[in-house]
């Protein structure tokens, strides 16, 4: 079947604006949103500018903003899109060139939050594993599936506009500490997300929730380091 | 323009085996890491099943039953004092990883639960064990996320999205790799008195692959044009269950839960291939019993070409909890729900266990008979050791690039330590400039994408699942015309700023290349063994046949075969049941 493309591009060397260009290409209905772009590039304009490396959702590479929705360009299937799919790099983040933005501010929220397991300092070094139960590690696991896309965080309308708040998908991975048996950090995590740039800037807005190619509550994980924050709950 | 770093240790890539020898080098010396993509976005986090070790949290196991099961699947070609580092270092790894935060799966005890893989039993074949460490079926991103967390505790130092383009060597030794910077096409030389290569693989030479659109051997491409050798070239492995038409793995751990695979007569074919384990034999021998039932007729679907992996006899809740990602695999890109009805799959390839040649220390090889490039270092998929010989065992992969990455980590911090940067030439980047420069002039003649899948399609017809002299002549011949037609291809875009279709163009060079090594040492071994199946060779010769291959390219562009034999030990060539 045809499949009809209009692409937001933006060649820094040339253009002063982004604009739209309108591309047709023959796909399968089963076939990803990023066969059809790589037609594009391999086929009509070898200078179409994307990351991507997986294409099966689980790299994290190929956000965009797929018919005004945050996806997976990899996850997305010709079938279920309305035409014509109009693409765009995703919101919030500088646009280098046609799809590649910046990722830099996103993972300096990322940083911001320490995301790594800070363990007991008062334990000796455990000779085996640490202990923890089925349901200890059943509390955090939804938040270990991220895969740092970005889909969360530039899907969210305060992100867009406020540049000190750290974003869904840092709070999702200071979650998947704080709610570990095994980890010690959370009171200085929670003091840096009750902070100006942090858990508290959320309006439940639950665009997170809905971009999440990984199927993550990112809400109710926001919320939950949110009562955290409030109630020393973890 | 061109930058110039100073580093001790410089690694290039930025999955398991780079960042897991990024932890060790930077606690010891100034190091950088050096990837093309974002390290989050390797693909060791598209792993899945587990890191094999024998932890015995769920029933009796020890380590050299864990190294007789590697030796045995990797049809004796794997060396075995290599073998017996890794699974003996292997119970410390995945404790140490833990430690790290690792979020392992846990037995109702709370230690790190373990479940079944293919090819790994107890006391020497006798049946299946739980051996496999597993974080749902998504530990390879686990360990990759584990090792990124770490990497940002200790301040690692990153250059990403920055393309290695040529390896310095000075008499002999490294000095140092080339990268062009995709942001803004700039080419820097990163001087370095130790550079480890942890690139993985090349799998995307194939039509049907698992592997990433990235996986194109830059790193073994780059090593290998500087005249060093690659090994055992010939062997790569092709995993039974990729989705249909798409190659998309599906875990073995769907058949370490239960899971089943049938053929158009609703047959569990494998108990006729493989009586004792069935379902869980090496990959190399589900693959070519699935290629049979394929070719003999027995294949489902109209075009009666695929198999079917049915999991409709586990119980729901542990494919919901267990399997999730296969799960969600299957109901989005095939729309089949794998708890209703079958999967359809077909063999797709997957890892190669041939590459970089180095010694136990991650040591790189420069030739068969076992001197080193001091200054030179290479783990994880673009390295062989050899610890997976002709086939690799599930699992052994991920524990290959955490045991090695490390001994790689440690053993580079303490070369760069004892020496000092070895000077360069000034216009030490001028070959790498003038490769881009060349390719970035004049018109194009033909489409790179044209000649990338004309290769793809090659290589899957004629040097796949099974080979034979004809196949492998033809698709010899084949890819020397796809060099020629690379050769009349230019870039059209001529831009600096994330120029990806030069990016895209210099991998399909190395890829090219790769792919004549591959084809090349295939050739060569008359015989079958592991991966490597030759229909008019297909018995193993072990009388002939227990060594490696070592390839060499030649500057006029000819290709060298040298042969290493194998490290033997406790383990004598047998028979290869299961």
């Amino acid at each position: 079947m045809k499949v009809h493309l209009r692409l937001l591009r933006f060649n820094p060397e040339t253009d002063g604006e982004p604009h739209f260009e309108e591309y047709t290409v023959e796909a399968d209905p089963m076939d990803r949103l990023l066969d059809c772009l790589h037609q594009v590039k391999w086929r009509h304009d070898s200078s179409l500018a994307l990351r991507r490396s997986c294409a099966h959702g689980i790299c994290g590479s190929d956000t965009m903003l797929i018919n005004g929705v945050n996806a997976l360009a990899c996850k997305v299937l010709v079938k279920d899109m309305k035409q014509p799919v109009t693409v765009e790099p995703m919101r919030g983040l500088p646009v280098i060139k046609d799809f590649i933005v910046d990722m830099e501010p996103f993972f300096a929220g990322y940083r911001a939050v320490k995301p790594w397991l800070i363990p007991d300092p008062d334990a000796h070094e455990p000779a085996r594993e640490r202990i923890q139960t089925p349901d200890e590690r059943e509390r955090f696991d939804d938040t270990t599936k991220c895969i740092l896309c970005a889909a969360c965080t530039t899907s969210c309308p305060i992100f867009w506009s406020d540049t000190e708040y750290v974003g869904p998908a840092a709070i999702v991975n200071a979650h998947r500490f704080i709610f570990d048996s095994r980890d010690y950090g959370s009171r200085e995590r929670l003091q840096i997300l009750s902070g100006k740039g942090g858990v508290f800037k959320c309006r439940t807005a639950f665009n997170c929730t809905a971009a999440c190619p990984r199927g993550i509550k990112v809400t109710k994980a926001i919320q939950e380091v949110k009562r955290a924050a409030l109630y020393d709950t973890f | 323009m061109v930058q110039v770093h100073h580093y001790d240790a410089v690694i290039v890539g930025a999955g398991g085996a780079g960042l897991r020898a990024a932890l060790e080098a930077g606690k010891r010396c100034k190091t950088a890491v050096v990837s093309k993509l974002y390290p989050t976005r390797s693909h060791t986090g598209a792993a899945q099943g587990g890191m094999c070790a024998a932890l015995a949290n769920v029933e009796e196991d020890s380590w050299e039953w864990h190294a007789f099961d590697t030796v045995k699947g990797s049809d004796f070609l794997a060396d075995q004092d290599a073998v017996d580092i890794m699974c003996k270092e292997a119970v410390d790894s995945v404790l140490e990883l833990e430690r790290m935060g690792l979020p392992f799966n846990r037995t109702p005890e709370g230690r790190i639960d373990q479940r079944r893989f293919g090819g790994h039993t107890r006391n020497h074949g006798e049946a299946a064990v739980r051996r496999s460490c597993y974080a749902a079926d998504r530990t390879g991103h686990m360990i990759l996320q584990t090792l990124f967390q770490q990497c940002n505790k200790e301040g690692v130092e990153f250059y990403n999205e920055f393309f290695v383009v040529d390896l310095l060597l000075v008499d002999g030794s490294c000095a140092g790799i080339v990268a062009y910077e995709l942001a803004s096409g700039a080419l820097h030389v990163f001087r370095a008195k130790s550079v480890l290569f942890a690139t993985g693989g090349y799998g995307k030479m194939f039509k049907i692959t698992s592997n990433a659109h990235t996986l194109t051997g830059d790193g073994p491409g780059v090593v290998y044009r500087r005249g060093l050798p690659l090994e055992d070239m010939e062997f790569f492995q092709f995993h039974p269950t990729g989705l249909y038409r798409l190659g998309i793995l599906l875990s073995e751990a769907a058949r370490g839960e239960g899971g089943i695979l049938r053929n158009s007569d609703g047959e569990r074919f494998m108990e006729r291939y493989a009586p004792t384990i069935k379902d869980l034999a090496p990959r190399d021998m589900v693959s070519r019993a699935e290629f049979f039932e394929i070719k003999e007729g027995r294949g489902t679907g109209p075009d009666r070409d695929y198999i079917l992996l049915d999991v409709t006899g586990v119980d729901p809740e542990v494919v919901e909890k267990k399997l999730p990602d296969i799960t969600e695999f299957s109901r989005t890109y095939l729309g089949v729900d794998p708890l209703k009805e079958g999967v359809p799959i077909v063999p797709t390839a997957h890892y190669a266990m041939g590459g970089i040649p180095t010694n136990v220390q991650a040591e790189v090889l420069r030739n068969h008979e076992g001197d080193i490039v001091p200054g030179l270092y290479a783990a994880g998929e673009c390295a062989c050791v050899s610890v997976h010989g002709a086939n690799r065992l599930g699992t052994n992969s991920l524990l290959d690039l955490v045991v090695f990455g490390r001994r790689g980590g440690v053993a580079m911090a303490e070369h760069a330590l004892g020496n000092d940067l070895l000077d360069i030439p000034d216009d030490a980047h001028k070959p790498s400039q003038d490769w881009i420069a060349w390719l970035m002039d004049g018109e194009s003649l033909e489409s790179s994408a044209e000649v990338r899948t004309a290769l793809q399609d090659e290589m899957w017809d004629k040097a796949s699942v099974v080979r034979t002299e004809e196949s492998l002549a033809h698709c010899l011949e084949e890819i020397a015309r796809l060099r020629q037609r690379l050769g009349r291809s230019k870039v059209k875009d001529r831009s600096k700023i994330f120029n990806t279709e030069l990016v895209e163009h210099m991998e399909l060079g190395f890829m090219v290349d790769m792919a004549e090594a591959l084809v090349v040492s295939a050739r060569a071994r008359t015989e079958s063994r592991g991966g490597h199946y030759r229909e008019d060779h297909q018995l193993r010769e072990d009388d002939h046949w227990m060594k490696h291959t070592f390839i060499y390219k030649r500057d006029d562009g000819t290709t060298e075969l040298g042969y290493k034999d194998v490290v033997a030990g406790r383990y004598e060539p047998v028979e290869r049941k299961y």
